[in-house]
Formats: structure tokens, sequence, C-alpha cells
């Protein structure tokens, strides 16, 4: 299996659904990252969901938005490790209303076509989230 | 002030409510017709729908009261670029209450934002139809006196069929009922009508491919178009359209007091012999659907049934 080393200063993002590690990679723009290395594993065995991807960065991650996270994968679990121990583990928090934060993208959406009108999405019980105007439901493409 | 945007905007109880109105007008409509006098409807329909307009139109001249807007996007402002938004702020000015369809999602929603008065939904792309699952209710207890413990039937486009998934979520809300969702495997149940409605509530349901084996046992059957503007492909269009047929052959499996429905216009998947069968209760259900929108127009105006002399729920506050 491929290994990739201990993380000393960093976070690791564990737990993303295999095959949407690359656009989570992209939303969060960690291609922008010029002070942190970032390994990006995809299709990881795991014993809970069989396959996953995993993010880890060395460095410096004070300027990302880990609140993305939350909208995107209600299952990540997001661990800080500051010299070689774990500082924090958690899981992102999901607000229960979004609002111009992610995009819609269904073509048959008034959000499509009408001028000034906000992006709202509402947390389901499922923990995914729905535009309020079409009801898709908020999917990262892999 | 209320609207009605999602058939869920409406309690369980305040929708047993205005059925039961809805069922006094049918048994009286003359009863009701000045109820409206000196309102006025505004039909705002950004694409053509004549049934439902016209259907929306007769409600009101049945209660007296008057009807303006536009029968399609091409003679309105939004040919030139206005915003539902800006629209239904006009609108309110004009008029008392709207109905609206729009060919975008969310439509009536975002103008019910901005309205100063009751917006309805009158179908919003291929989102949602509420009118429509107010009539068919009013259709199923009138054939079979009530609602509850009813195994239900739906057949032909169950993926893109508004009405089929507004149905199926409003009734989710009675007790003792099962579903039977016949379809060919391309135009399937979305997945969150099951992961979100039925598995959620514990409703039995039961996925089958084929129509024959399902007509025994249905207490109702809810027959669909496979509609072509749903579909981006031609060829997938002309490959399915055919996939369910409600012949009188198939009829003949089927209990003698089930009744079948469909929300029109067909196009071939009641076959024309269907039509004299005392279970075709298709044509009721557009009859019902004046009557219950009717209803809908007295209920969102505050307006008092003459016969009971109360609304048949609150919308204030």
């Amino acid at each position: 299996m491929l290994k990739v080393d201990e993380i000393q200063n960093g976070v690791v993002i564990d737990h993303i659904t295999a095959g949407t590690g690359l656009a989570l990679y992209h939303m969060m723009e960690l291609e922008k990252l010029t002070n942190a290395s970032v390994a990006l594993l995809q299709n990881v065995r795991s014993q809970k969901d069989g396959k996953k991807d995993i993010i880890k960065i060395e460095g410096d991650v004070s300027g990302l938005n880990f609140d993305i996270l939350a909208y995107v994968d209600p299952k990540i679990s997001i661990t800080f490790i500051k010299n070689g121990h774990v500082t924090e583990k958690k899981h992102p928090e999901q607000p229960k209303r979004l609002v111009n934060v992610i995009k819609c993208t269904n073509p048959r959406c008034i959000t499509s076509i009408e001028e000034g009108c906000d992006h709202i999405f509402a947390l389901t019980p499922s923990g995914r989230y729905r535009c309020i105007y079409c009801e898709q439901e908020f999917r990262v493409k892999p | 002030m209320r609207h009605l945007i999602d058939p869920a905007d409406f309690t369980l109880e305040e929708t047993l409510s205005l059925m039961d109105l809805a069922d006094r007008i049918h048994d009286d409509p003359a009863a009701y017709k000045d109820v409206a006098a000196r309102k006025r409807l505004a039909t705002l329909f950004y694409e053509p729908s004549t049934r439902t307009r016209l259907s929306f139109e007769a409600a009101m001249l049945n209660l007296g009261g008057q009807v303006l807007g536009f029968p399609d996007a091409g003679v309105s402002s939004a040919s030139k670029g206005e915003t539902v938004a800006d629209t239904i702020r006009v609108i309110s000015c004009v008029a008392d209450i709207a109905a609206m369809r729009h060919p975008k999602e969310g439509a009536p929603l975002r103008a019910s934002r901005y309205s100063r008065i009751p917006v309805i939904n009158a179908g919003d792309g291929g989102h949602s139809h509420p009118t429509q699952t107010l009539l068919d209710m009013m259709t199923i207890r009138q054939r079979k006196g009530h609602l509850d413990h009813l195994t239900i039937g739906f057949c032909g486009d169950l993926k893109f069929g508004r009405t089929v998934h507004s149905l199926i979520k409003s009734l989710s809300r009675l007790p003792g009922m099962k579903f039977v969702l016949i379809s060919p495997e391309e135009l399937r149940v979305p997945d969150y009508i099951i992961s979100e409605i039925l598995e959620p509530n514990n409703i039995p349901y039961v996925e089958t491919r084929s129509m024959e084996e399902a007509l025994p046992d249905l207490d109702v059957l809810y027959m669909t178009r496979v509609q072509r503007e749903r579909f981006f492909n031609e060829e997938d269009y002309i490959r399915l359209k055919n996939s369910y047929v409600l012949t009188k052959e198939k009829l003949a499996l089927a209990p003698a007091d089930m009744p079948v429905l469909h929300p029109l216009p067909r196009v071939n998947e009641i076959t024309l012999d269907v039509d004299d069968d005392p279970r075709a209760a298709y044509f009721d259900q557009v009859q019902n659907g004046v009557y219950m929108r009717m209803a809908l127009i007295m209920t969102l105006l505050g307006l008092k049934d003459p016969k009971t002399g109360e609304v048949a729920f609150n919308v204030e506050g």
C-alpha cells in the first residue's frame, strides 16, 4: 500500500468520499498554498466505507477555509497536528442554511436566470444540502 | 398571508379542510357564485398551459371574481428581461391573488418572497404542481371514501413526473399507505423520494417493472405520461414512451373499485376504450380541479364559506 509520511505540523482531512478528493482540493484552493506540502491520496482502503480519499497538508494551514468541508461532505474528519501530536480532531459543523456559499448547478432552477437571486441551500434531515428553489441536492462532482 | 408553493406548505389538517370545502362546492357550486366578487386573480403563465390556466380562470369566474394576466412569457415583461421578483411586485398592485406557471423550478417560491398578495404555484418546471396534488387527493377520497390505508400504484414516468413526487410526499403523511412504483429502470422514482420520504417514515413500497403483476393488488392506479420535454435526448424518449400502456385487457386484472387517475394530457398510455370503464377517474380530476382551485382561492383570500360561515383555515398571522 502507498505510504505518505506522518505529518509533524499540519492537518489531515480524512474520510473524503472516494473520487471527490480532487474536487475538494480545488474548492479549498490548495493549489494556491505556497508554504505547505500537499498530498492527495485517492481510493485508499477504508474499513468503514470500502474506499476513501485523504488529503494531508504539512505546513502553514492558517489561511485555509475548512468551513467549506461541512457543505460538501459531512462525513469528513479534520485532524490538526502540531509537533507530531494531534491537537484537535473534529467533524465540520453543518449550518442549517447557506446563502451564496455554494451555487445551484441545476439549469432548470430559477437561480440560473434570475438576476440578484441568492443561492440558498437548506440542510436536510439526511445531512445533505438542497437548493430551496428547485430542491436539487448539492453534490461534489468527482 | 399564506402562499401555496409546495403541497407540504399546508398541514394535513389544513389540506383536509380545504378538501372538505372543495367537496361542498362540488355539491352546490351555485352557492359560491358571488363569494369573490370584486376580487382579481392574476394568471402569470410564463409557459403555455391552457388546461391549468383555464381551470384557474374558471375557478375565479365561478366565484364571481375577475381574471387578468398573460398566457405565455412572450407577451409579458419577462421577454424584456424583467425578473420574477419585479413582476410580482407590480402584479401585487393590480391583483388580489396570483397563480404562476413557470418553466424554471422555484420561480413561484422566488415570487412569494417579494409578493404582497398570495401566490399559488401553478407548476414550476419538473419540480412541483401542488394544485394538481390537491385535486388528485380530492378525487381519490371521493372515489374511495377515505385517503388513508390505501395501496397506490404509480405507473410510467416516475423520474420526471412531478405530480407523482408531490402526491407521494403528501400521501405519506397519512397512516397505512403503501406505494407500488411501476416504471422502466430508466424512469425510476428519484432516490431522494425513497431515502428522505418513504424510508424515514417506514412506508412500505415496492418497485416493479410489471404493470400486470401489480394491478390485482392496487386500490388506486395513478398513470403518467412519458413527457417529451423532460428528456434531453429524443432517442430515449422514443424508446420509452410506449413502455406502459393501460388497455381494457390489462384493466380486467384490476379490482372492480380501483380508480384510474391521470394528470392529463394523455398521449397513448391509456387507450380510448378505457374511458367508458367506470374506474376511469381522469375526467373527474379535471372537474375537481376547478372546485379545488375555487376552495384554494377562497381560503387564501380569507373568504368565508357561505354554507358554514367559516374559512377552511386561517391564513392570517
